[in-house]
């Protein structure tokens, strides 16, 4: 218990500490960084621990973000009423997909999931005329104050996703190492036994999905007013994946793993897409005398490579092998 | 002493598809006892157990629980009623120590109740079986014996008043079978046990009521001398 | 008084209706081929397949480079192209898929969750594959023939009825092959009851290998055949895969008749709609109809309730 509060501690702490030693280009990726990983770890209390694999989680990431910026935009609602507007939206949300969802369980739960995120992002897409589709809309600077501060300065950008960061890491290890995530585990080894032991599994996977929502879409609404823009591309399948495959790298049930992955692939694709695609690109051309003319722009190769790599080769991710092998009491 | 109906079963009736497994008119678990149920393979000993403690539903029939009637509540209600059930397969939570899995059901009674010692509970259940020095191991690692007194424990941590037993002593050893007989013998004075055995010294040894299923019916019910001397059941075991 | 006048939508006038039923029934036709696949794999190996639209893709734009080969490189006439396509084209996909099978699938034993997971990596890669040496560009691919059918109101194209046309033949030899053969008695066998099978010497890791380029082959015949019609997009899978995601647990997921019904019920209305109404209205419901039908009906409108 204390080794896992001071290794929580640690963590936070070093982000705080980094922040002074960035470049503004690294402020404003860490910031992203902090807030897709909040997206994680509410994917990762879902899918590492109670075992549900969503593909639909993008669906709450834009209720969260669309629920905030709309009310910003239309409404002209402070950031913070907003951003609660949002996380309220999230939850409903998932409160009603797991009221109906849940009745299914492995592939049948992972359509139902997917399916309503299509239908979440087609109507995104039909109610044009408020969304703006695909194209989306931006949050003008001057609306984007909080308590005084403007989000949209970089040191306190990174600051305020910091803070909704610690505080996503800080409800996941209490909630895993609580009563309830005890049970929430132990449904996921044999749910079963633990309905024959007197607990009833839908309450605790209903629990868990709303929670994970409830993150989901706080990171959503966070993203919105940080970075100023809202689109429909966030409620599409890819951002459903990409959660799934965060925390697949660095480790499902693990606290820490979610924010591994994300920074990882971060800047595996940053890295991609500015250098390591076009030079393939180049070389495909020069030795193989093939055009290529997208391999360039085809980062998601490297998230499908990805994908089928971990799950053949390595399905407890980074820090869930580091668990396995090395430090067994890894929260 | 006058039999006080606890557990009963009327009209059961359990379809498969086109399988009728399960048909029983009546069926009556009185407080207090120790009552086995046996029959051959495919006889729906498992089947009728499940019907009882809510595992799935019946395609028709009454359960009553004390009096109230539980056809339709959900199985994890059961449990806080009181009726636990140890799995036929071992289930206990491999990768958990013998103290977390103990404390799972512990932790439940303590909930229901609205407070308690969890530790003190979880503890207690290991110590009846004679785990309680191994608390800390983990349960993959223990033998199939013990792993099969764990599921015994967990059910005792849930402090239930029908405790159902499903084959608990498949694959142990003569010493571990004779230890867990004076264990059942130990916690039906607490508790009704309902006990599912194809072992029949053990059937003897323990019970004081012996219910013989074959074909999803109800073939003999009745002392356990009254049930070895039943021709039925000797055609039904030995195929006749 | 005329009791058209009291329906509270404008009735289209009946060549509109009729072109939308004749656009929903070629729909229907690729669309049955294309969601077969998808049924046949998950019917035989319990296994999702989430790249299933990408094999559709893959056999529009390799029917692209072939043709264009053959016309522009060879200087062959469109049908020559277009027919060694249509036979070209759905075997390298099949091989592809059959080499997914055997290299990652099997590895993974099948395992339904892990298998979801690699299939989406397994469709990044295609799609994103076909993005870097074909292109970001829709391209057309030219139709064997060009004649039109004179119907009523309107001339329709003679390619697109041919379309039907060997969607019907396919489908029937699909069926042929399944119930009448002794490689499709192996597969019902491999379904019906995997160790048995196997305890009676089928290899049903072969037999599964098969099973899974079968189900792309015919994903991508569809495609070839559809792709004069539309035009070959590295984007195109998207929508064939919901589509047939739709018919098959519609149709309830390994039942042959119920995928070609719901292809059929799926493929009309949509091909209704969309001429007449709001296309992504219709979407929005359909994938919400799939949705409900998972949670409160799993086994489709048609299939058997597992036990």
């Amino acid at each position: 218990m204390i080794r896992s509060i001071l290794l929580h501690g640690i963590v936070i702490a070093a982000l705080i500490a980094l922040e002074p030693m960035l470049s503004e280009y690294h402020h404003g990726n860490l910031a992203r960084i902090m807030v897709l990983a909040v997206y994680a770890t509410g994917y990762n209390i879902l899918f590492g621990y109670a075992g549900l694999l969503s593909l639909g989680h993008a669906m709450f990431f834009a209720a969260g973000m669309y629920g905030c910026a709309m009310m910003v935009r239309l409404a002209e609602w402070s950031v913070g009423l907003a951003f609660i507007m949002g996380v309220a939206c999230a939850l409903i949300a998932g409160i009603v997909v797991g009221f109906l969802a849940l009745r299914t369980i492995g592939v049948g739960f992972m359509i139902v999931t997917l399916m309503f995120a299509e239908a979440a992002y087609l109507t995104i897409l039909y109610y044009n005329e408020y969304t703006r589709g695909d194209e989306g809309f931006t949050i003008p600077q001057a609306a984007r104050t909080l308590m005084g501060l403007d989000l949209s300065d970089t040191t306190t950008r990174y600051f305020a996703a910091l803070a909704l960061f610690a505080a996503a890491l800080i409800t996941c290890a209490a909630v895993v190492q609580s009563r309830a995530g005890r049970v929430l585990v132990a449904i996921r080894e044999n749910e079963d036994r633990v309905r024959m032991l007197g607990y009833d599994p839908f309450r605790y996977k209903l629990l868990a999905l709303v929670l994970s929502a409830g993150m989901a879409g706080a990171a959503g609404a966070a993203y919105a007013v940080l970075f100023g823009y809202a689109g429909a591309s966030f409620a599409g399948v890819q951002y459903s994946i990409l959660p799934l495959l965060w925390v697949l790298l660095g480790g499902p049930g693990t606290t820490l793993g979610p924010l591994l992955g994300t920074v990882l692939m971060f800047y595996l694709v940053d890295h991609a897409s500015g250098t390591i695609m076009p030079g393939l690109a180049a070389l495909v051309e020069t030795r193989f005398g093939i055009e290529a003319p997208g391999l360039a722009s085809a980062w998601l190769l490297l998230v499908g490579v990805a994908l089928v790599l971990l799950v053949l080769f390595a399905p407890k991710g980074l820090l869930g092998t580091v668990r396995a092998r090395v430090i067994p009491w890894l929260p | 002493m006058a039999a006080l109906a606890q557990l009963t079963a009327t009209g059961l009736v359990k379809d498969f598809g086109g399988l009728r497994a399960v048909d029983i008119d009546a069926f009556t678990l009185n407080t207090g006892e120790i009552r086995a149920v046996i029959g051959p393979n495919g006889a729906g000993k498992t089947t009728f157990v499940g019907l009882l403690c809510g595992r799935f539903p019946p395609t028709t029939g009454r359960i009553a629980f004390e009096g109230r009637d539980i056809t339709t509540m959900p199985a994890h209600e059961r449990v806080a009623l009181g009726i636990a059930y140890t799995f036929q397969i071992t289930s206990v939570f491999g990768n958990l120590s013998l103290y977390d899995n103990v404390a799972l059901p512990a932790q439940r009674r303590v909930m229901l109740d609205g407070g308690g010692d969890l530790r003190a509970r979880a503890m207690a259940a290991l110590d009846r079986v004679g785990l309680a020095d191994k608390a800390g191991e983990i349960a993959s690692a223990q033998s199939y014996g013990h792993q099969r007194l764990l599921e015994v424990a967990m059910g005792l941590a849930l402090g239930p008043k029908v405790l159902i037993l499903d084959e608990p002593t498949q694959g142990l050893a003569d010493s571990e079978i004779a230890e867990f007989v004076t264990l059942i013998r130990d916690v039906a004075r607490e508790a009704t046990i309902l006990l599912i055995e194809h072992n029949m010294p053990v059937v003897m040894a323990l019970a004081e009521q012996i219910t013989v299923l074959d074909g999803g019916r109800v073939l003999a019910e009745g002392t356990p001398e009254a049930i070895r001397a039943n021709a039925a059941v000797q055609a039904a075991y030995l195929g006749g | 008084m005329n009791l058209l006048d009291y329906l509270p939508f404008d009735l289209p006038h009946p060549a509109l209706l009729a072109a939308g039923l004749l656009e929903g029934t070629v729909l229907a036709a690729v669309l049955a081929l294309t969601a077969l696949g998808l049924s046949i794999v998950f019917g035989i190996m319990r296994v999702v397949n989430v790249a299933h639209g990408e094999f559709y893709m893959l056999g529009a734009v390799l029917a692209w480079f072939v043709t264009h080969q053959v016309t522009a490189t060879v200087g062959g006439p469109p049908w020559l192209g277009f027919a060694i396509a249509l036979v070209v084209a759905p075997l390298i996909v099949a091989a592809i898929a059959g080499a997914t099978d055997w290299l990652v699938l099997k590895r993974l034993n099948y395992d339904p969750e892990a298998t979801i997971v690699a299939t989406i990596g397994l469709l990044y890669i295609l799609q994103q594959l076909a993005l870097t040496f074909y292109g970001p560009d829709a391209r057309p691919v030219e139709a064997p023939f060009d004649f039109r059918v004179q119907l009523p109101w309107f001339g329709y194209s003679g390619y697109k009825l041919s379309v039907v046309a060997a969607a019907i033949v396919l489908l029937l030899a699909v069926w042929l092959v399944l119930t009448r053969t002794k490689i499709g008695l192996v597969m019902r066998a491999t379904q019906y009851d995997r160790e048995t099978a196997q305890a009676f010497g089928i290899p049903v890791d072969k037999v599964y290998m098969i099973v899974f380029a079968l189900g792309a082959g015919l994903a991508a015949i569809g495609a070839v055949l559809i792709v004069p019609i539309q035009q070959a997009h590295y984007l195109m899978g998207g929508d064939p895969l919901l589509l047939s995601f739709i018919v098959v647990i519609l149709g309830g997921l390994g039942s042959l008749k119920g995928t070609v019904v719901a292809a059929l019920f799926i493929g009309l209305s949509d091909g209704l709609i969309s001429t007449l109404y709001e296309p992504t209205l219709a979407k929005i419901l359909a994938t919400l109809l799939v949705a409900m039908v998972l949670v409160f009906r799993p086994q489709g409108l048609f299939g058997a309730r597992a036990a």
